[in-house]
């Protein structure tokens, strides 16, 4: 069974003028348990707001997400948070770490609204991202770098079944996003978790098997494009079509 | 199970995230706090102090049932005789002090003799009776400090006052020992009049033979005499008889020209004090008699109805003012922490959760600065009590329990949390995906 299944997903924004304009419009979609799949698009192409829909931030205009087998756009919006809290882990390009809070307790939130707390796990977590000995510092008092490990902790503190990445390395150099992206990877991989990552980013996009594009799977891009063209990328960046 | 786990660890999570904003807010979380303490302690100690007030003089402590004066007012009478606070309303002759005495309804006759000072310490000129007879509270009568004793001067046992056995001796309250250091043994210069003035200062010069034990009571602030010590006071004269006449050294004063300025009175039971106002108020002309004296002193409390409205509406006005400065304290927060709700919303933290956090933020700190209150509330009483002994000798209790002293912290609990509904609905509202910019 997909750990993500879309399908029929339509979402539309009302313009300052008043036009209604389509936005996502994903006929179909899906993600294996431990699949690993980076989605391909340029900025402003709705990557975010797919996310957003996926992990039932928003409510779409139409159509279904369904995630670990549990319909998130058929629940109200508390059962919504509900789902995203147990099944979804999120890591985001500005990392979204809370100022006051320390390395532990950034991550602890992460479990909270889930399953419950964990100390052993989270304690765990972040010394598997290398931060054992950061546990009580601040976000201001980590180096970026680190802040994105505590980041990536905090997405997979609850055992998601899904982890969703948006732009995970948007705000890094190249060595460190090669870095962020291999420990998300990994880490993800150990956790037996499926993992959704945008980007526009050409190198964090290269180190996936399976990468697609955007506009394949987002009609409303490409009115009239096949539904689910998966596009992968060669190691020499040559895209191929499964 | 797993859901109790759940809502455990929610709890924890939330409490956590209380703990952080007002953390990271503790300027404005301490000022605010701070303002409710002072709103919270003024309102208790106000109203702590109206209620202790009320029970000090109007709870039945005087120890007299009744006072029998010159002929005017009640109130006046029995602030001046229970209180030592006023003036007299003028004297009565010891003629009616004789009689009331010997009226089988009256349980207890002691007379009161008033018009000189010690350094602003009234003194008063009575019997050996208010010592020996007289109970200040119920069971409880004066007693002399060690190494003290009472005067010796005594009249109540004769028809006549006129003893002339150590007229000169003072027993004084414990009051009046402390604020002027007089003790047993020492000496002084009565001055004439209630109010100070250090040219009137009599020749006479009195021995202080006792201290009394602090009674916590009007008593504790004045200096008993032997009320022949009054009327052989230099320069006094006395129109008992309606014309003037001075007391003679070794002469007797004959009872025609002895006054009172009252007679304190313990009647025998309540219908006497009927019978007795019936006789002297409503059908006499010569006197007044004050009973029952809670009554009368109530009457007072009475006439400033119209302080206990205005105190309740200021109540109100700081209660007001505390629930707008939690309002405004937490609602400032909102916009700044607007992303901080979306992340939270984004981990799964539900809408009711963010509102709860803003809430519970309110709640707790109308609860840190209604606990404040008490320290506030105890600083002001602790002042008042010394302000309230030194001028009328009544002595309030910090701690006595009152309701207002729960249900003004409750109030502000109460109004602190309903402030915080406003902007915990605005936070609430937090659009998630609009605040998680930035957006790809």
């Amino acid at each position: 069974m997909p750990v993500l299944e879309i399908s029929s997903l339509k979402k539309s924004f009302v313009a300052p003028d008043g036009a209604r304009s389509l936005v996502i419009d994903v006929p179909r979609f899906t993600l294996e348990a431990g699949e690993q799949v980076a989605l391909a698009g340029a900025s402003g192409s709705g990557k975010t707001t797919l996310l957003h829909l996926i992990a039932g931030i928003l409510a779409p205009d139409s159509g279904r997400v369904v995630v670990a087998g549990e319909e998130m756009t058929a629940l109200s919006e508390a059962g919504r948070d509900r789902l995203r809290a147990r099944t979804i882990g999120y890591v985001f390009q500005t990392f979204n770490l809370l100022q006051g809070y320390t390395a532990l307790e950034n991550v602890m939130l992460g479990q909270m609204f889930g399953g419950g707390a964990d100390s052993r796990r989270v304690r765990e977590l972040l010394a598997r991202v290398g931060l054992s000995g950061r546990l009580n510092y601040r976000p201001r008092q980590l180096s970026v770098g680190q802040q994105q490990r505590v980041a990536v902790a905090r997405a997979l503190a609850n055992r998601p079944k899904l982890v969703l990445a948006d732009e995970p390395t948007g705000n890094l150099d190249r060595r460190r996003a090669r870095e962020a992206l291999g420990l998300i990877r990994e880490v993800c991989g150990e956790n037996r978790a499926a993992l959704l990552l945008v980007s526009h980013d050409q190198d964090a996009l290269s180190q996936f098997d399976r990468v697609v594009s955007l506009g394949d799977v987002n009609r409303a891009l490409y009115a009239g494009t096949a539904n689910e063209k998966a596009i992968g990328f060669s190691a020499t960046g040559g895209a191929r079509v499964k | 199970m797993k859901k109790m786990m759940t809502n455990w660890s929610g709890a924890k999570g939330l409490l956590m995230i209380v703990r952080r904003s007002l953390g990271q807010h503790a300027l404005s979380t301490i000022i605010t706090a701070l303002s409710i303490s002072l709103g919270s302690g003024l309102v208790m100690a106000v109203f702590s102090i109206k209620s202790q007030t009320y029970q000090a003089f109007t709870g039945g402590q005087a120890g007299f049932d009744a006072v029998l004066g010159a002929r005017g007012s009640q109130l006046q009478l029995v602030l001046n005789t229970v209180f030592h606070l006023e003036t007299s309303p003028g004297n009565i002759p010891w003629a009616m002090y004789r009689q009331i005495k010997q009226d089988p309804r009256v349980k207890l006759a002691i007379p009161y003799a008033v018009g000189d000072n010690y350094q602003g310490f009234r003194i008063v000129g009575t019997t050996r009776e208010i010592f020996t007879e007289f109970e200040y509270q119920q069971g409880r009568k004066f007693q002399a400090q060690p190494g003290g004793r009472f005067f010796n001067a005594d009249s109540s046992t004769k028809d006549s006052a006129n003893v002339t056995e150590s007229p000169h001796e003072a027993v004084i309250g414990s009051y009046v020992s402390q604020a002027t250091g007089l003790r047993a043994g020492s000496t002084f210069n009565p001055y004439h009049g209630l109010i100070y003035d250090e040219r009137q200062r009599h020749r006479d010069r009195y021995t202080v033979v006792g201290v009394l034990e602090a009674t916590n009571s009007p008593s504790d602030r004045v200096i008993w005499i032997p009320i022949e010590g009054v009327y052989r006071m230099s320069g006094h004269v006395l129109r008992g008889a309606g014309e003037t006449f001075r007391a003679a050294e070794g002469e007797e004063i004959p009872d025609e020209h002895k006054e009172v300025s009252a007679v304190m009175l313990k009647l025998r039971d309540p219908q006497s004090g009927f019978q007795l106002d019936q006789t002297i108020n409503k059908q006499g002309k010569v006197a007044t008699l004050a009973w029952p004296i809670g009554r009368v002193m109530a009457e007072l409390f009475d006439k400033l109805g119209w302080m206990n409205r205005v105190l309740a509406l200021v109540a109100y006005l700081v209660i007001a003012v505390a629930a707008g400065s939690i309002l405004a304290s937490v609602y400032n927060t909102i916009n700044e922490r607007r992303r901080e709700f979306a992340i939270l919303r984004a981990l799964g933290a539900r809408r009711a959760t963010v509102f709860s956090v803003i809430v519970i933020e309110a709640a707790l700190i109308a609860l840190i600065g209604a606990t404040g209150g008490y320290a506030v509330y105890a600083a002001i009483l602790a002042a008042t009590k010394i302000i309230v002994k030194a001028q009328t000798g009544v002595e309030l209790n910090v701690w006595q329990i009152d309701s207002i002293l729960w249900l003004t912290p409750l109030l502000m609990v109460a109004v602190g949390t309903l402030a915080g509904l406003i902007p915990a609905f605005k936070a609430y509202r937090t659009d998630v995906a609009e605040h998680l910019a930035p957006t790809s």
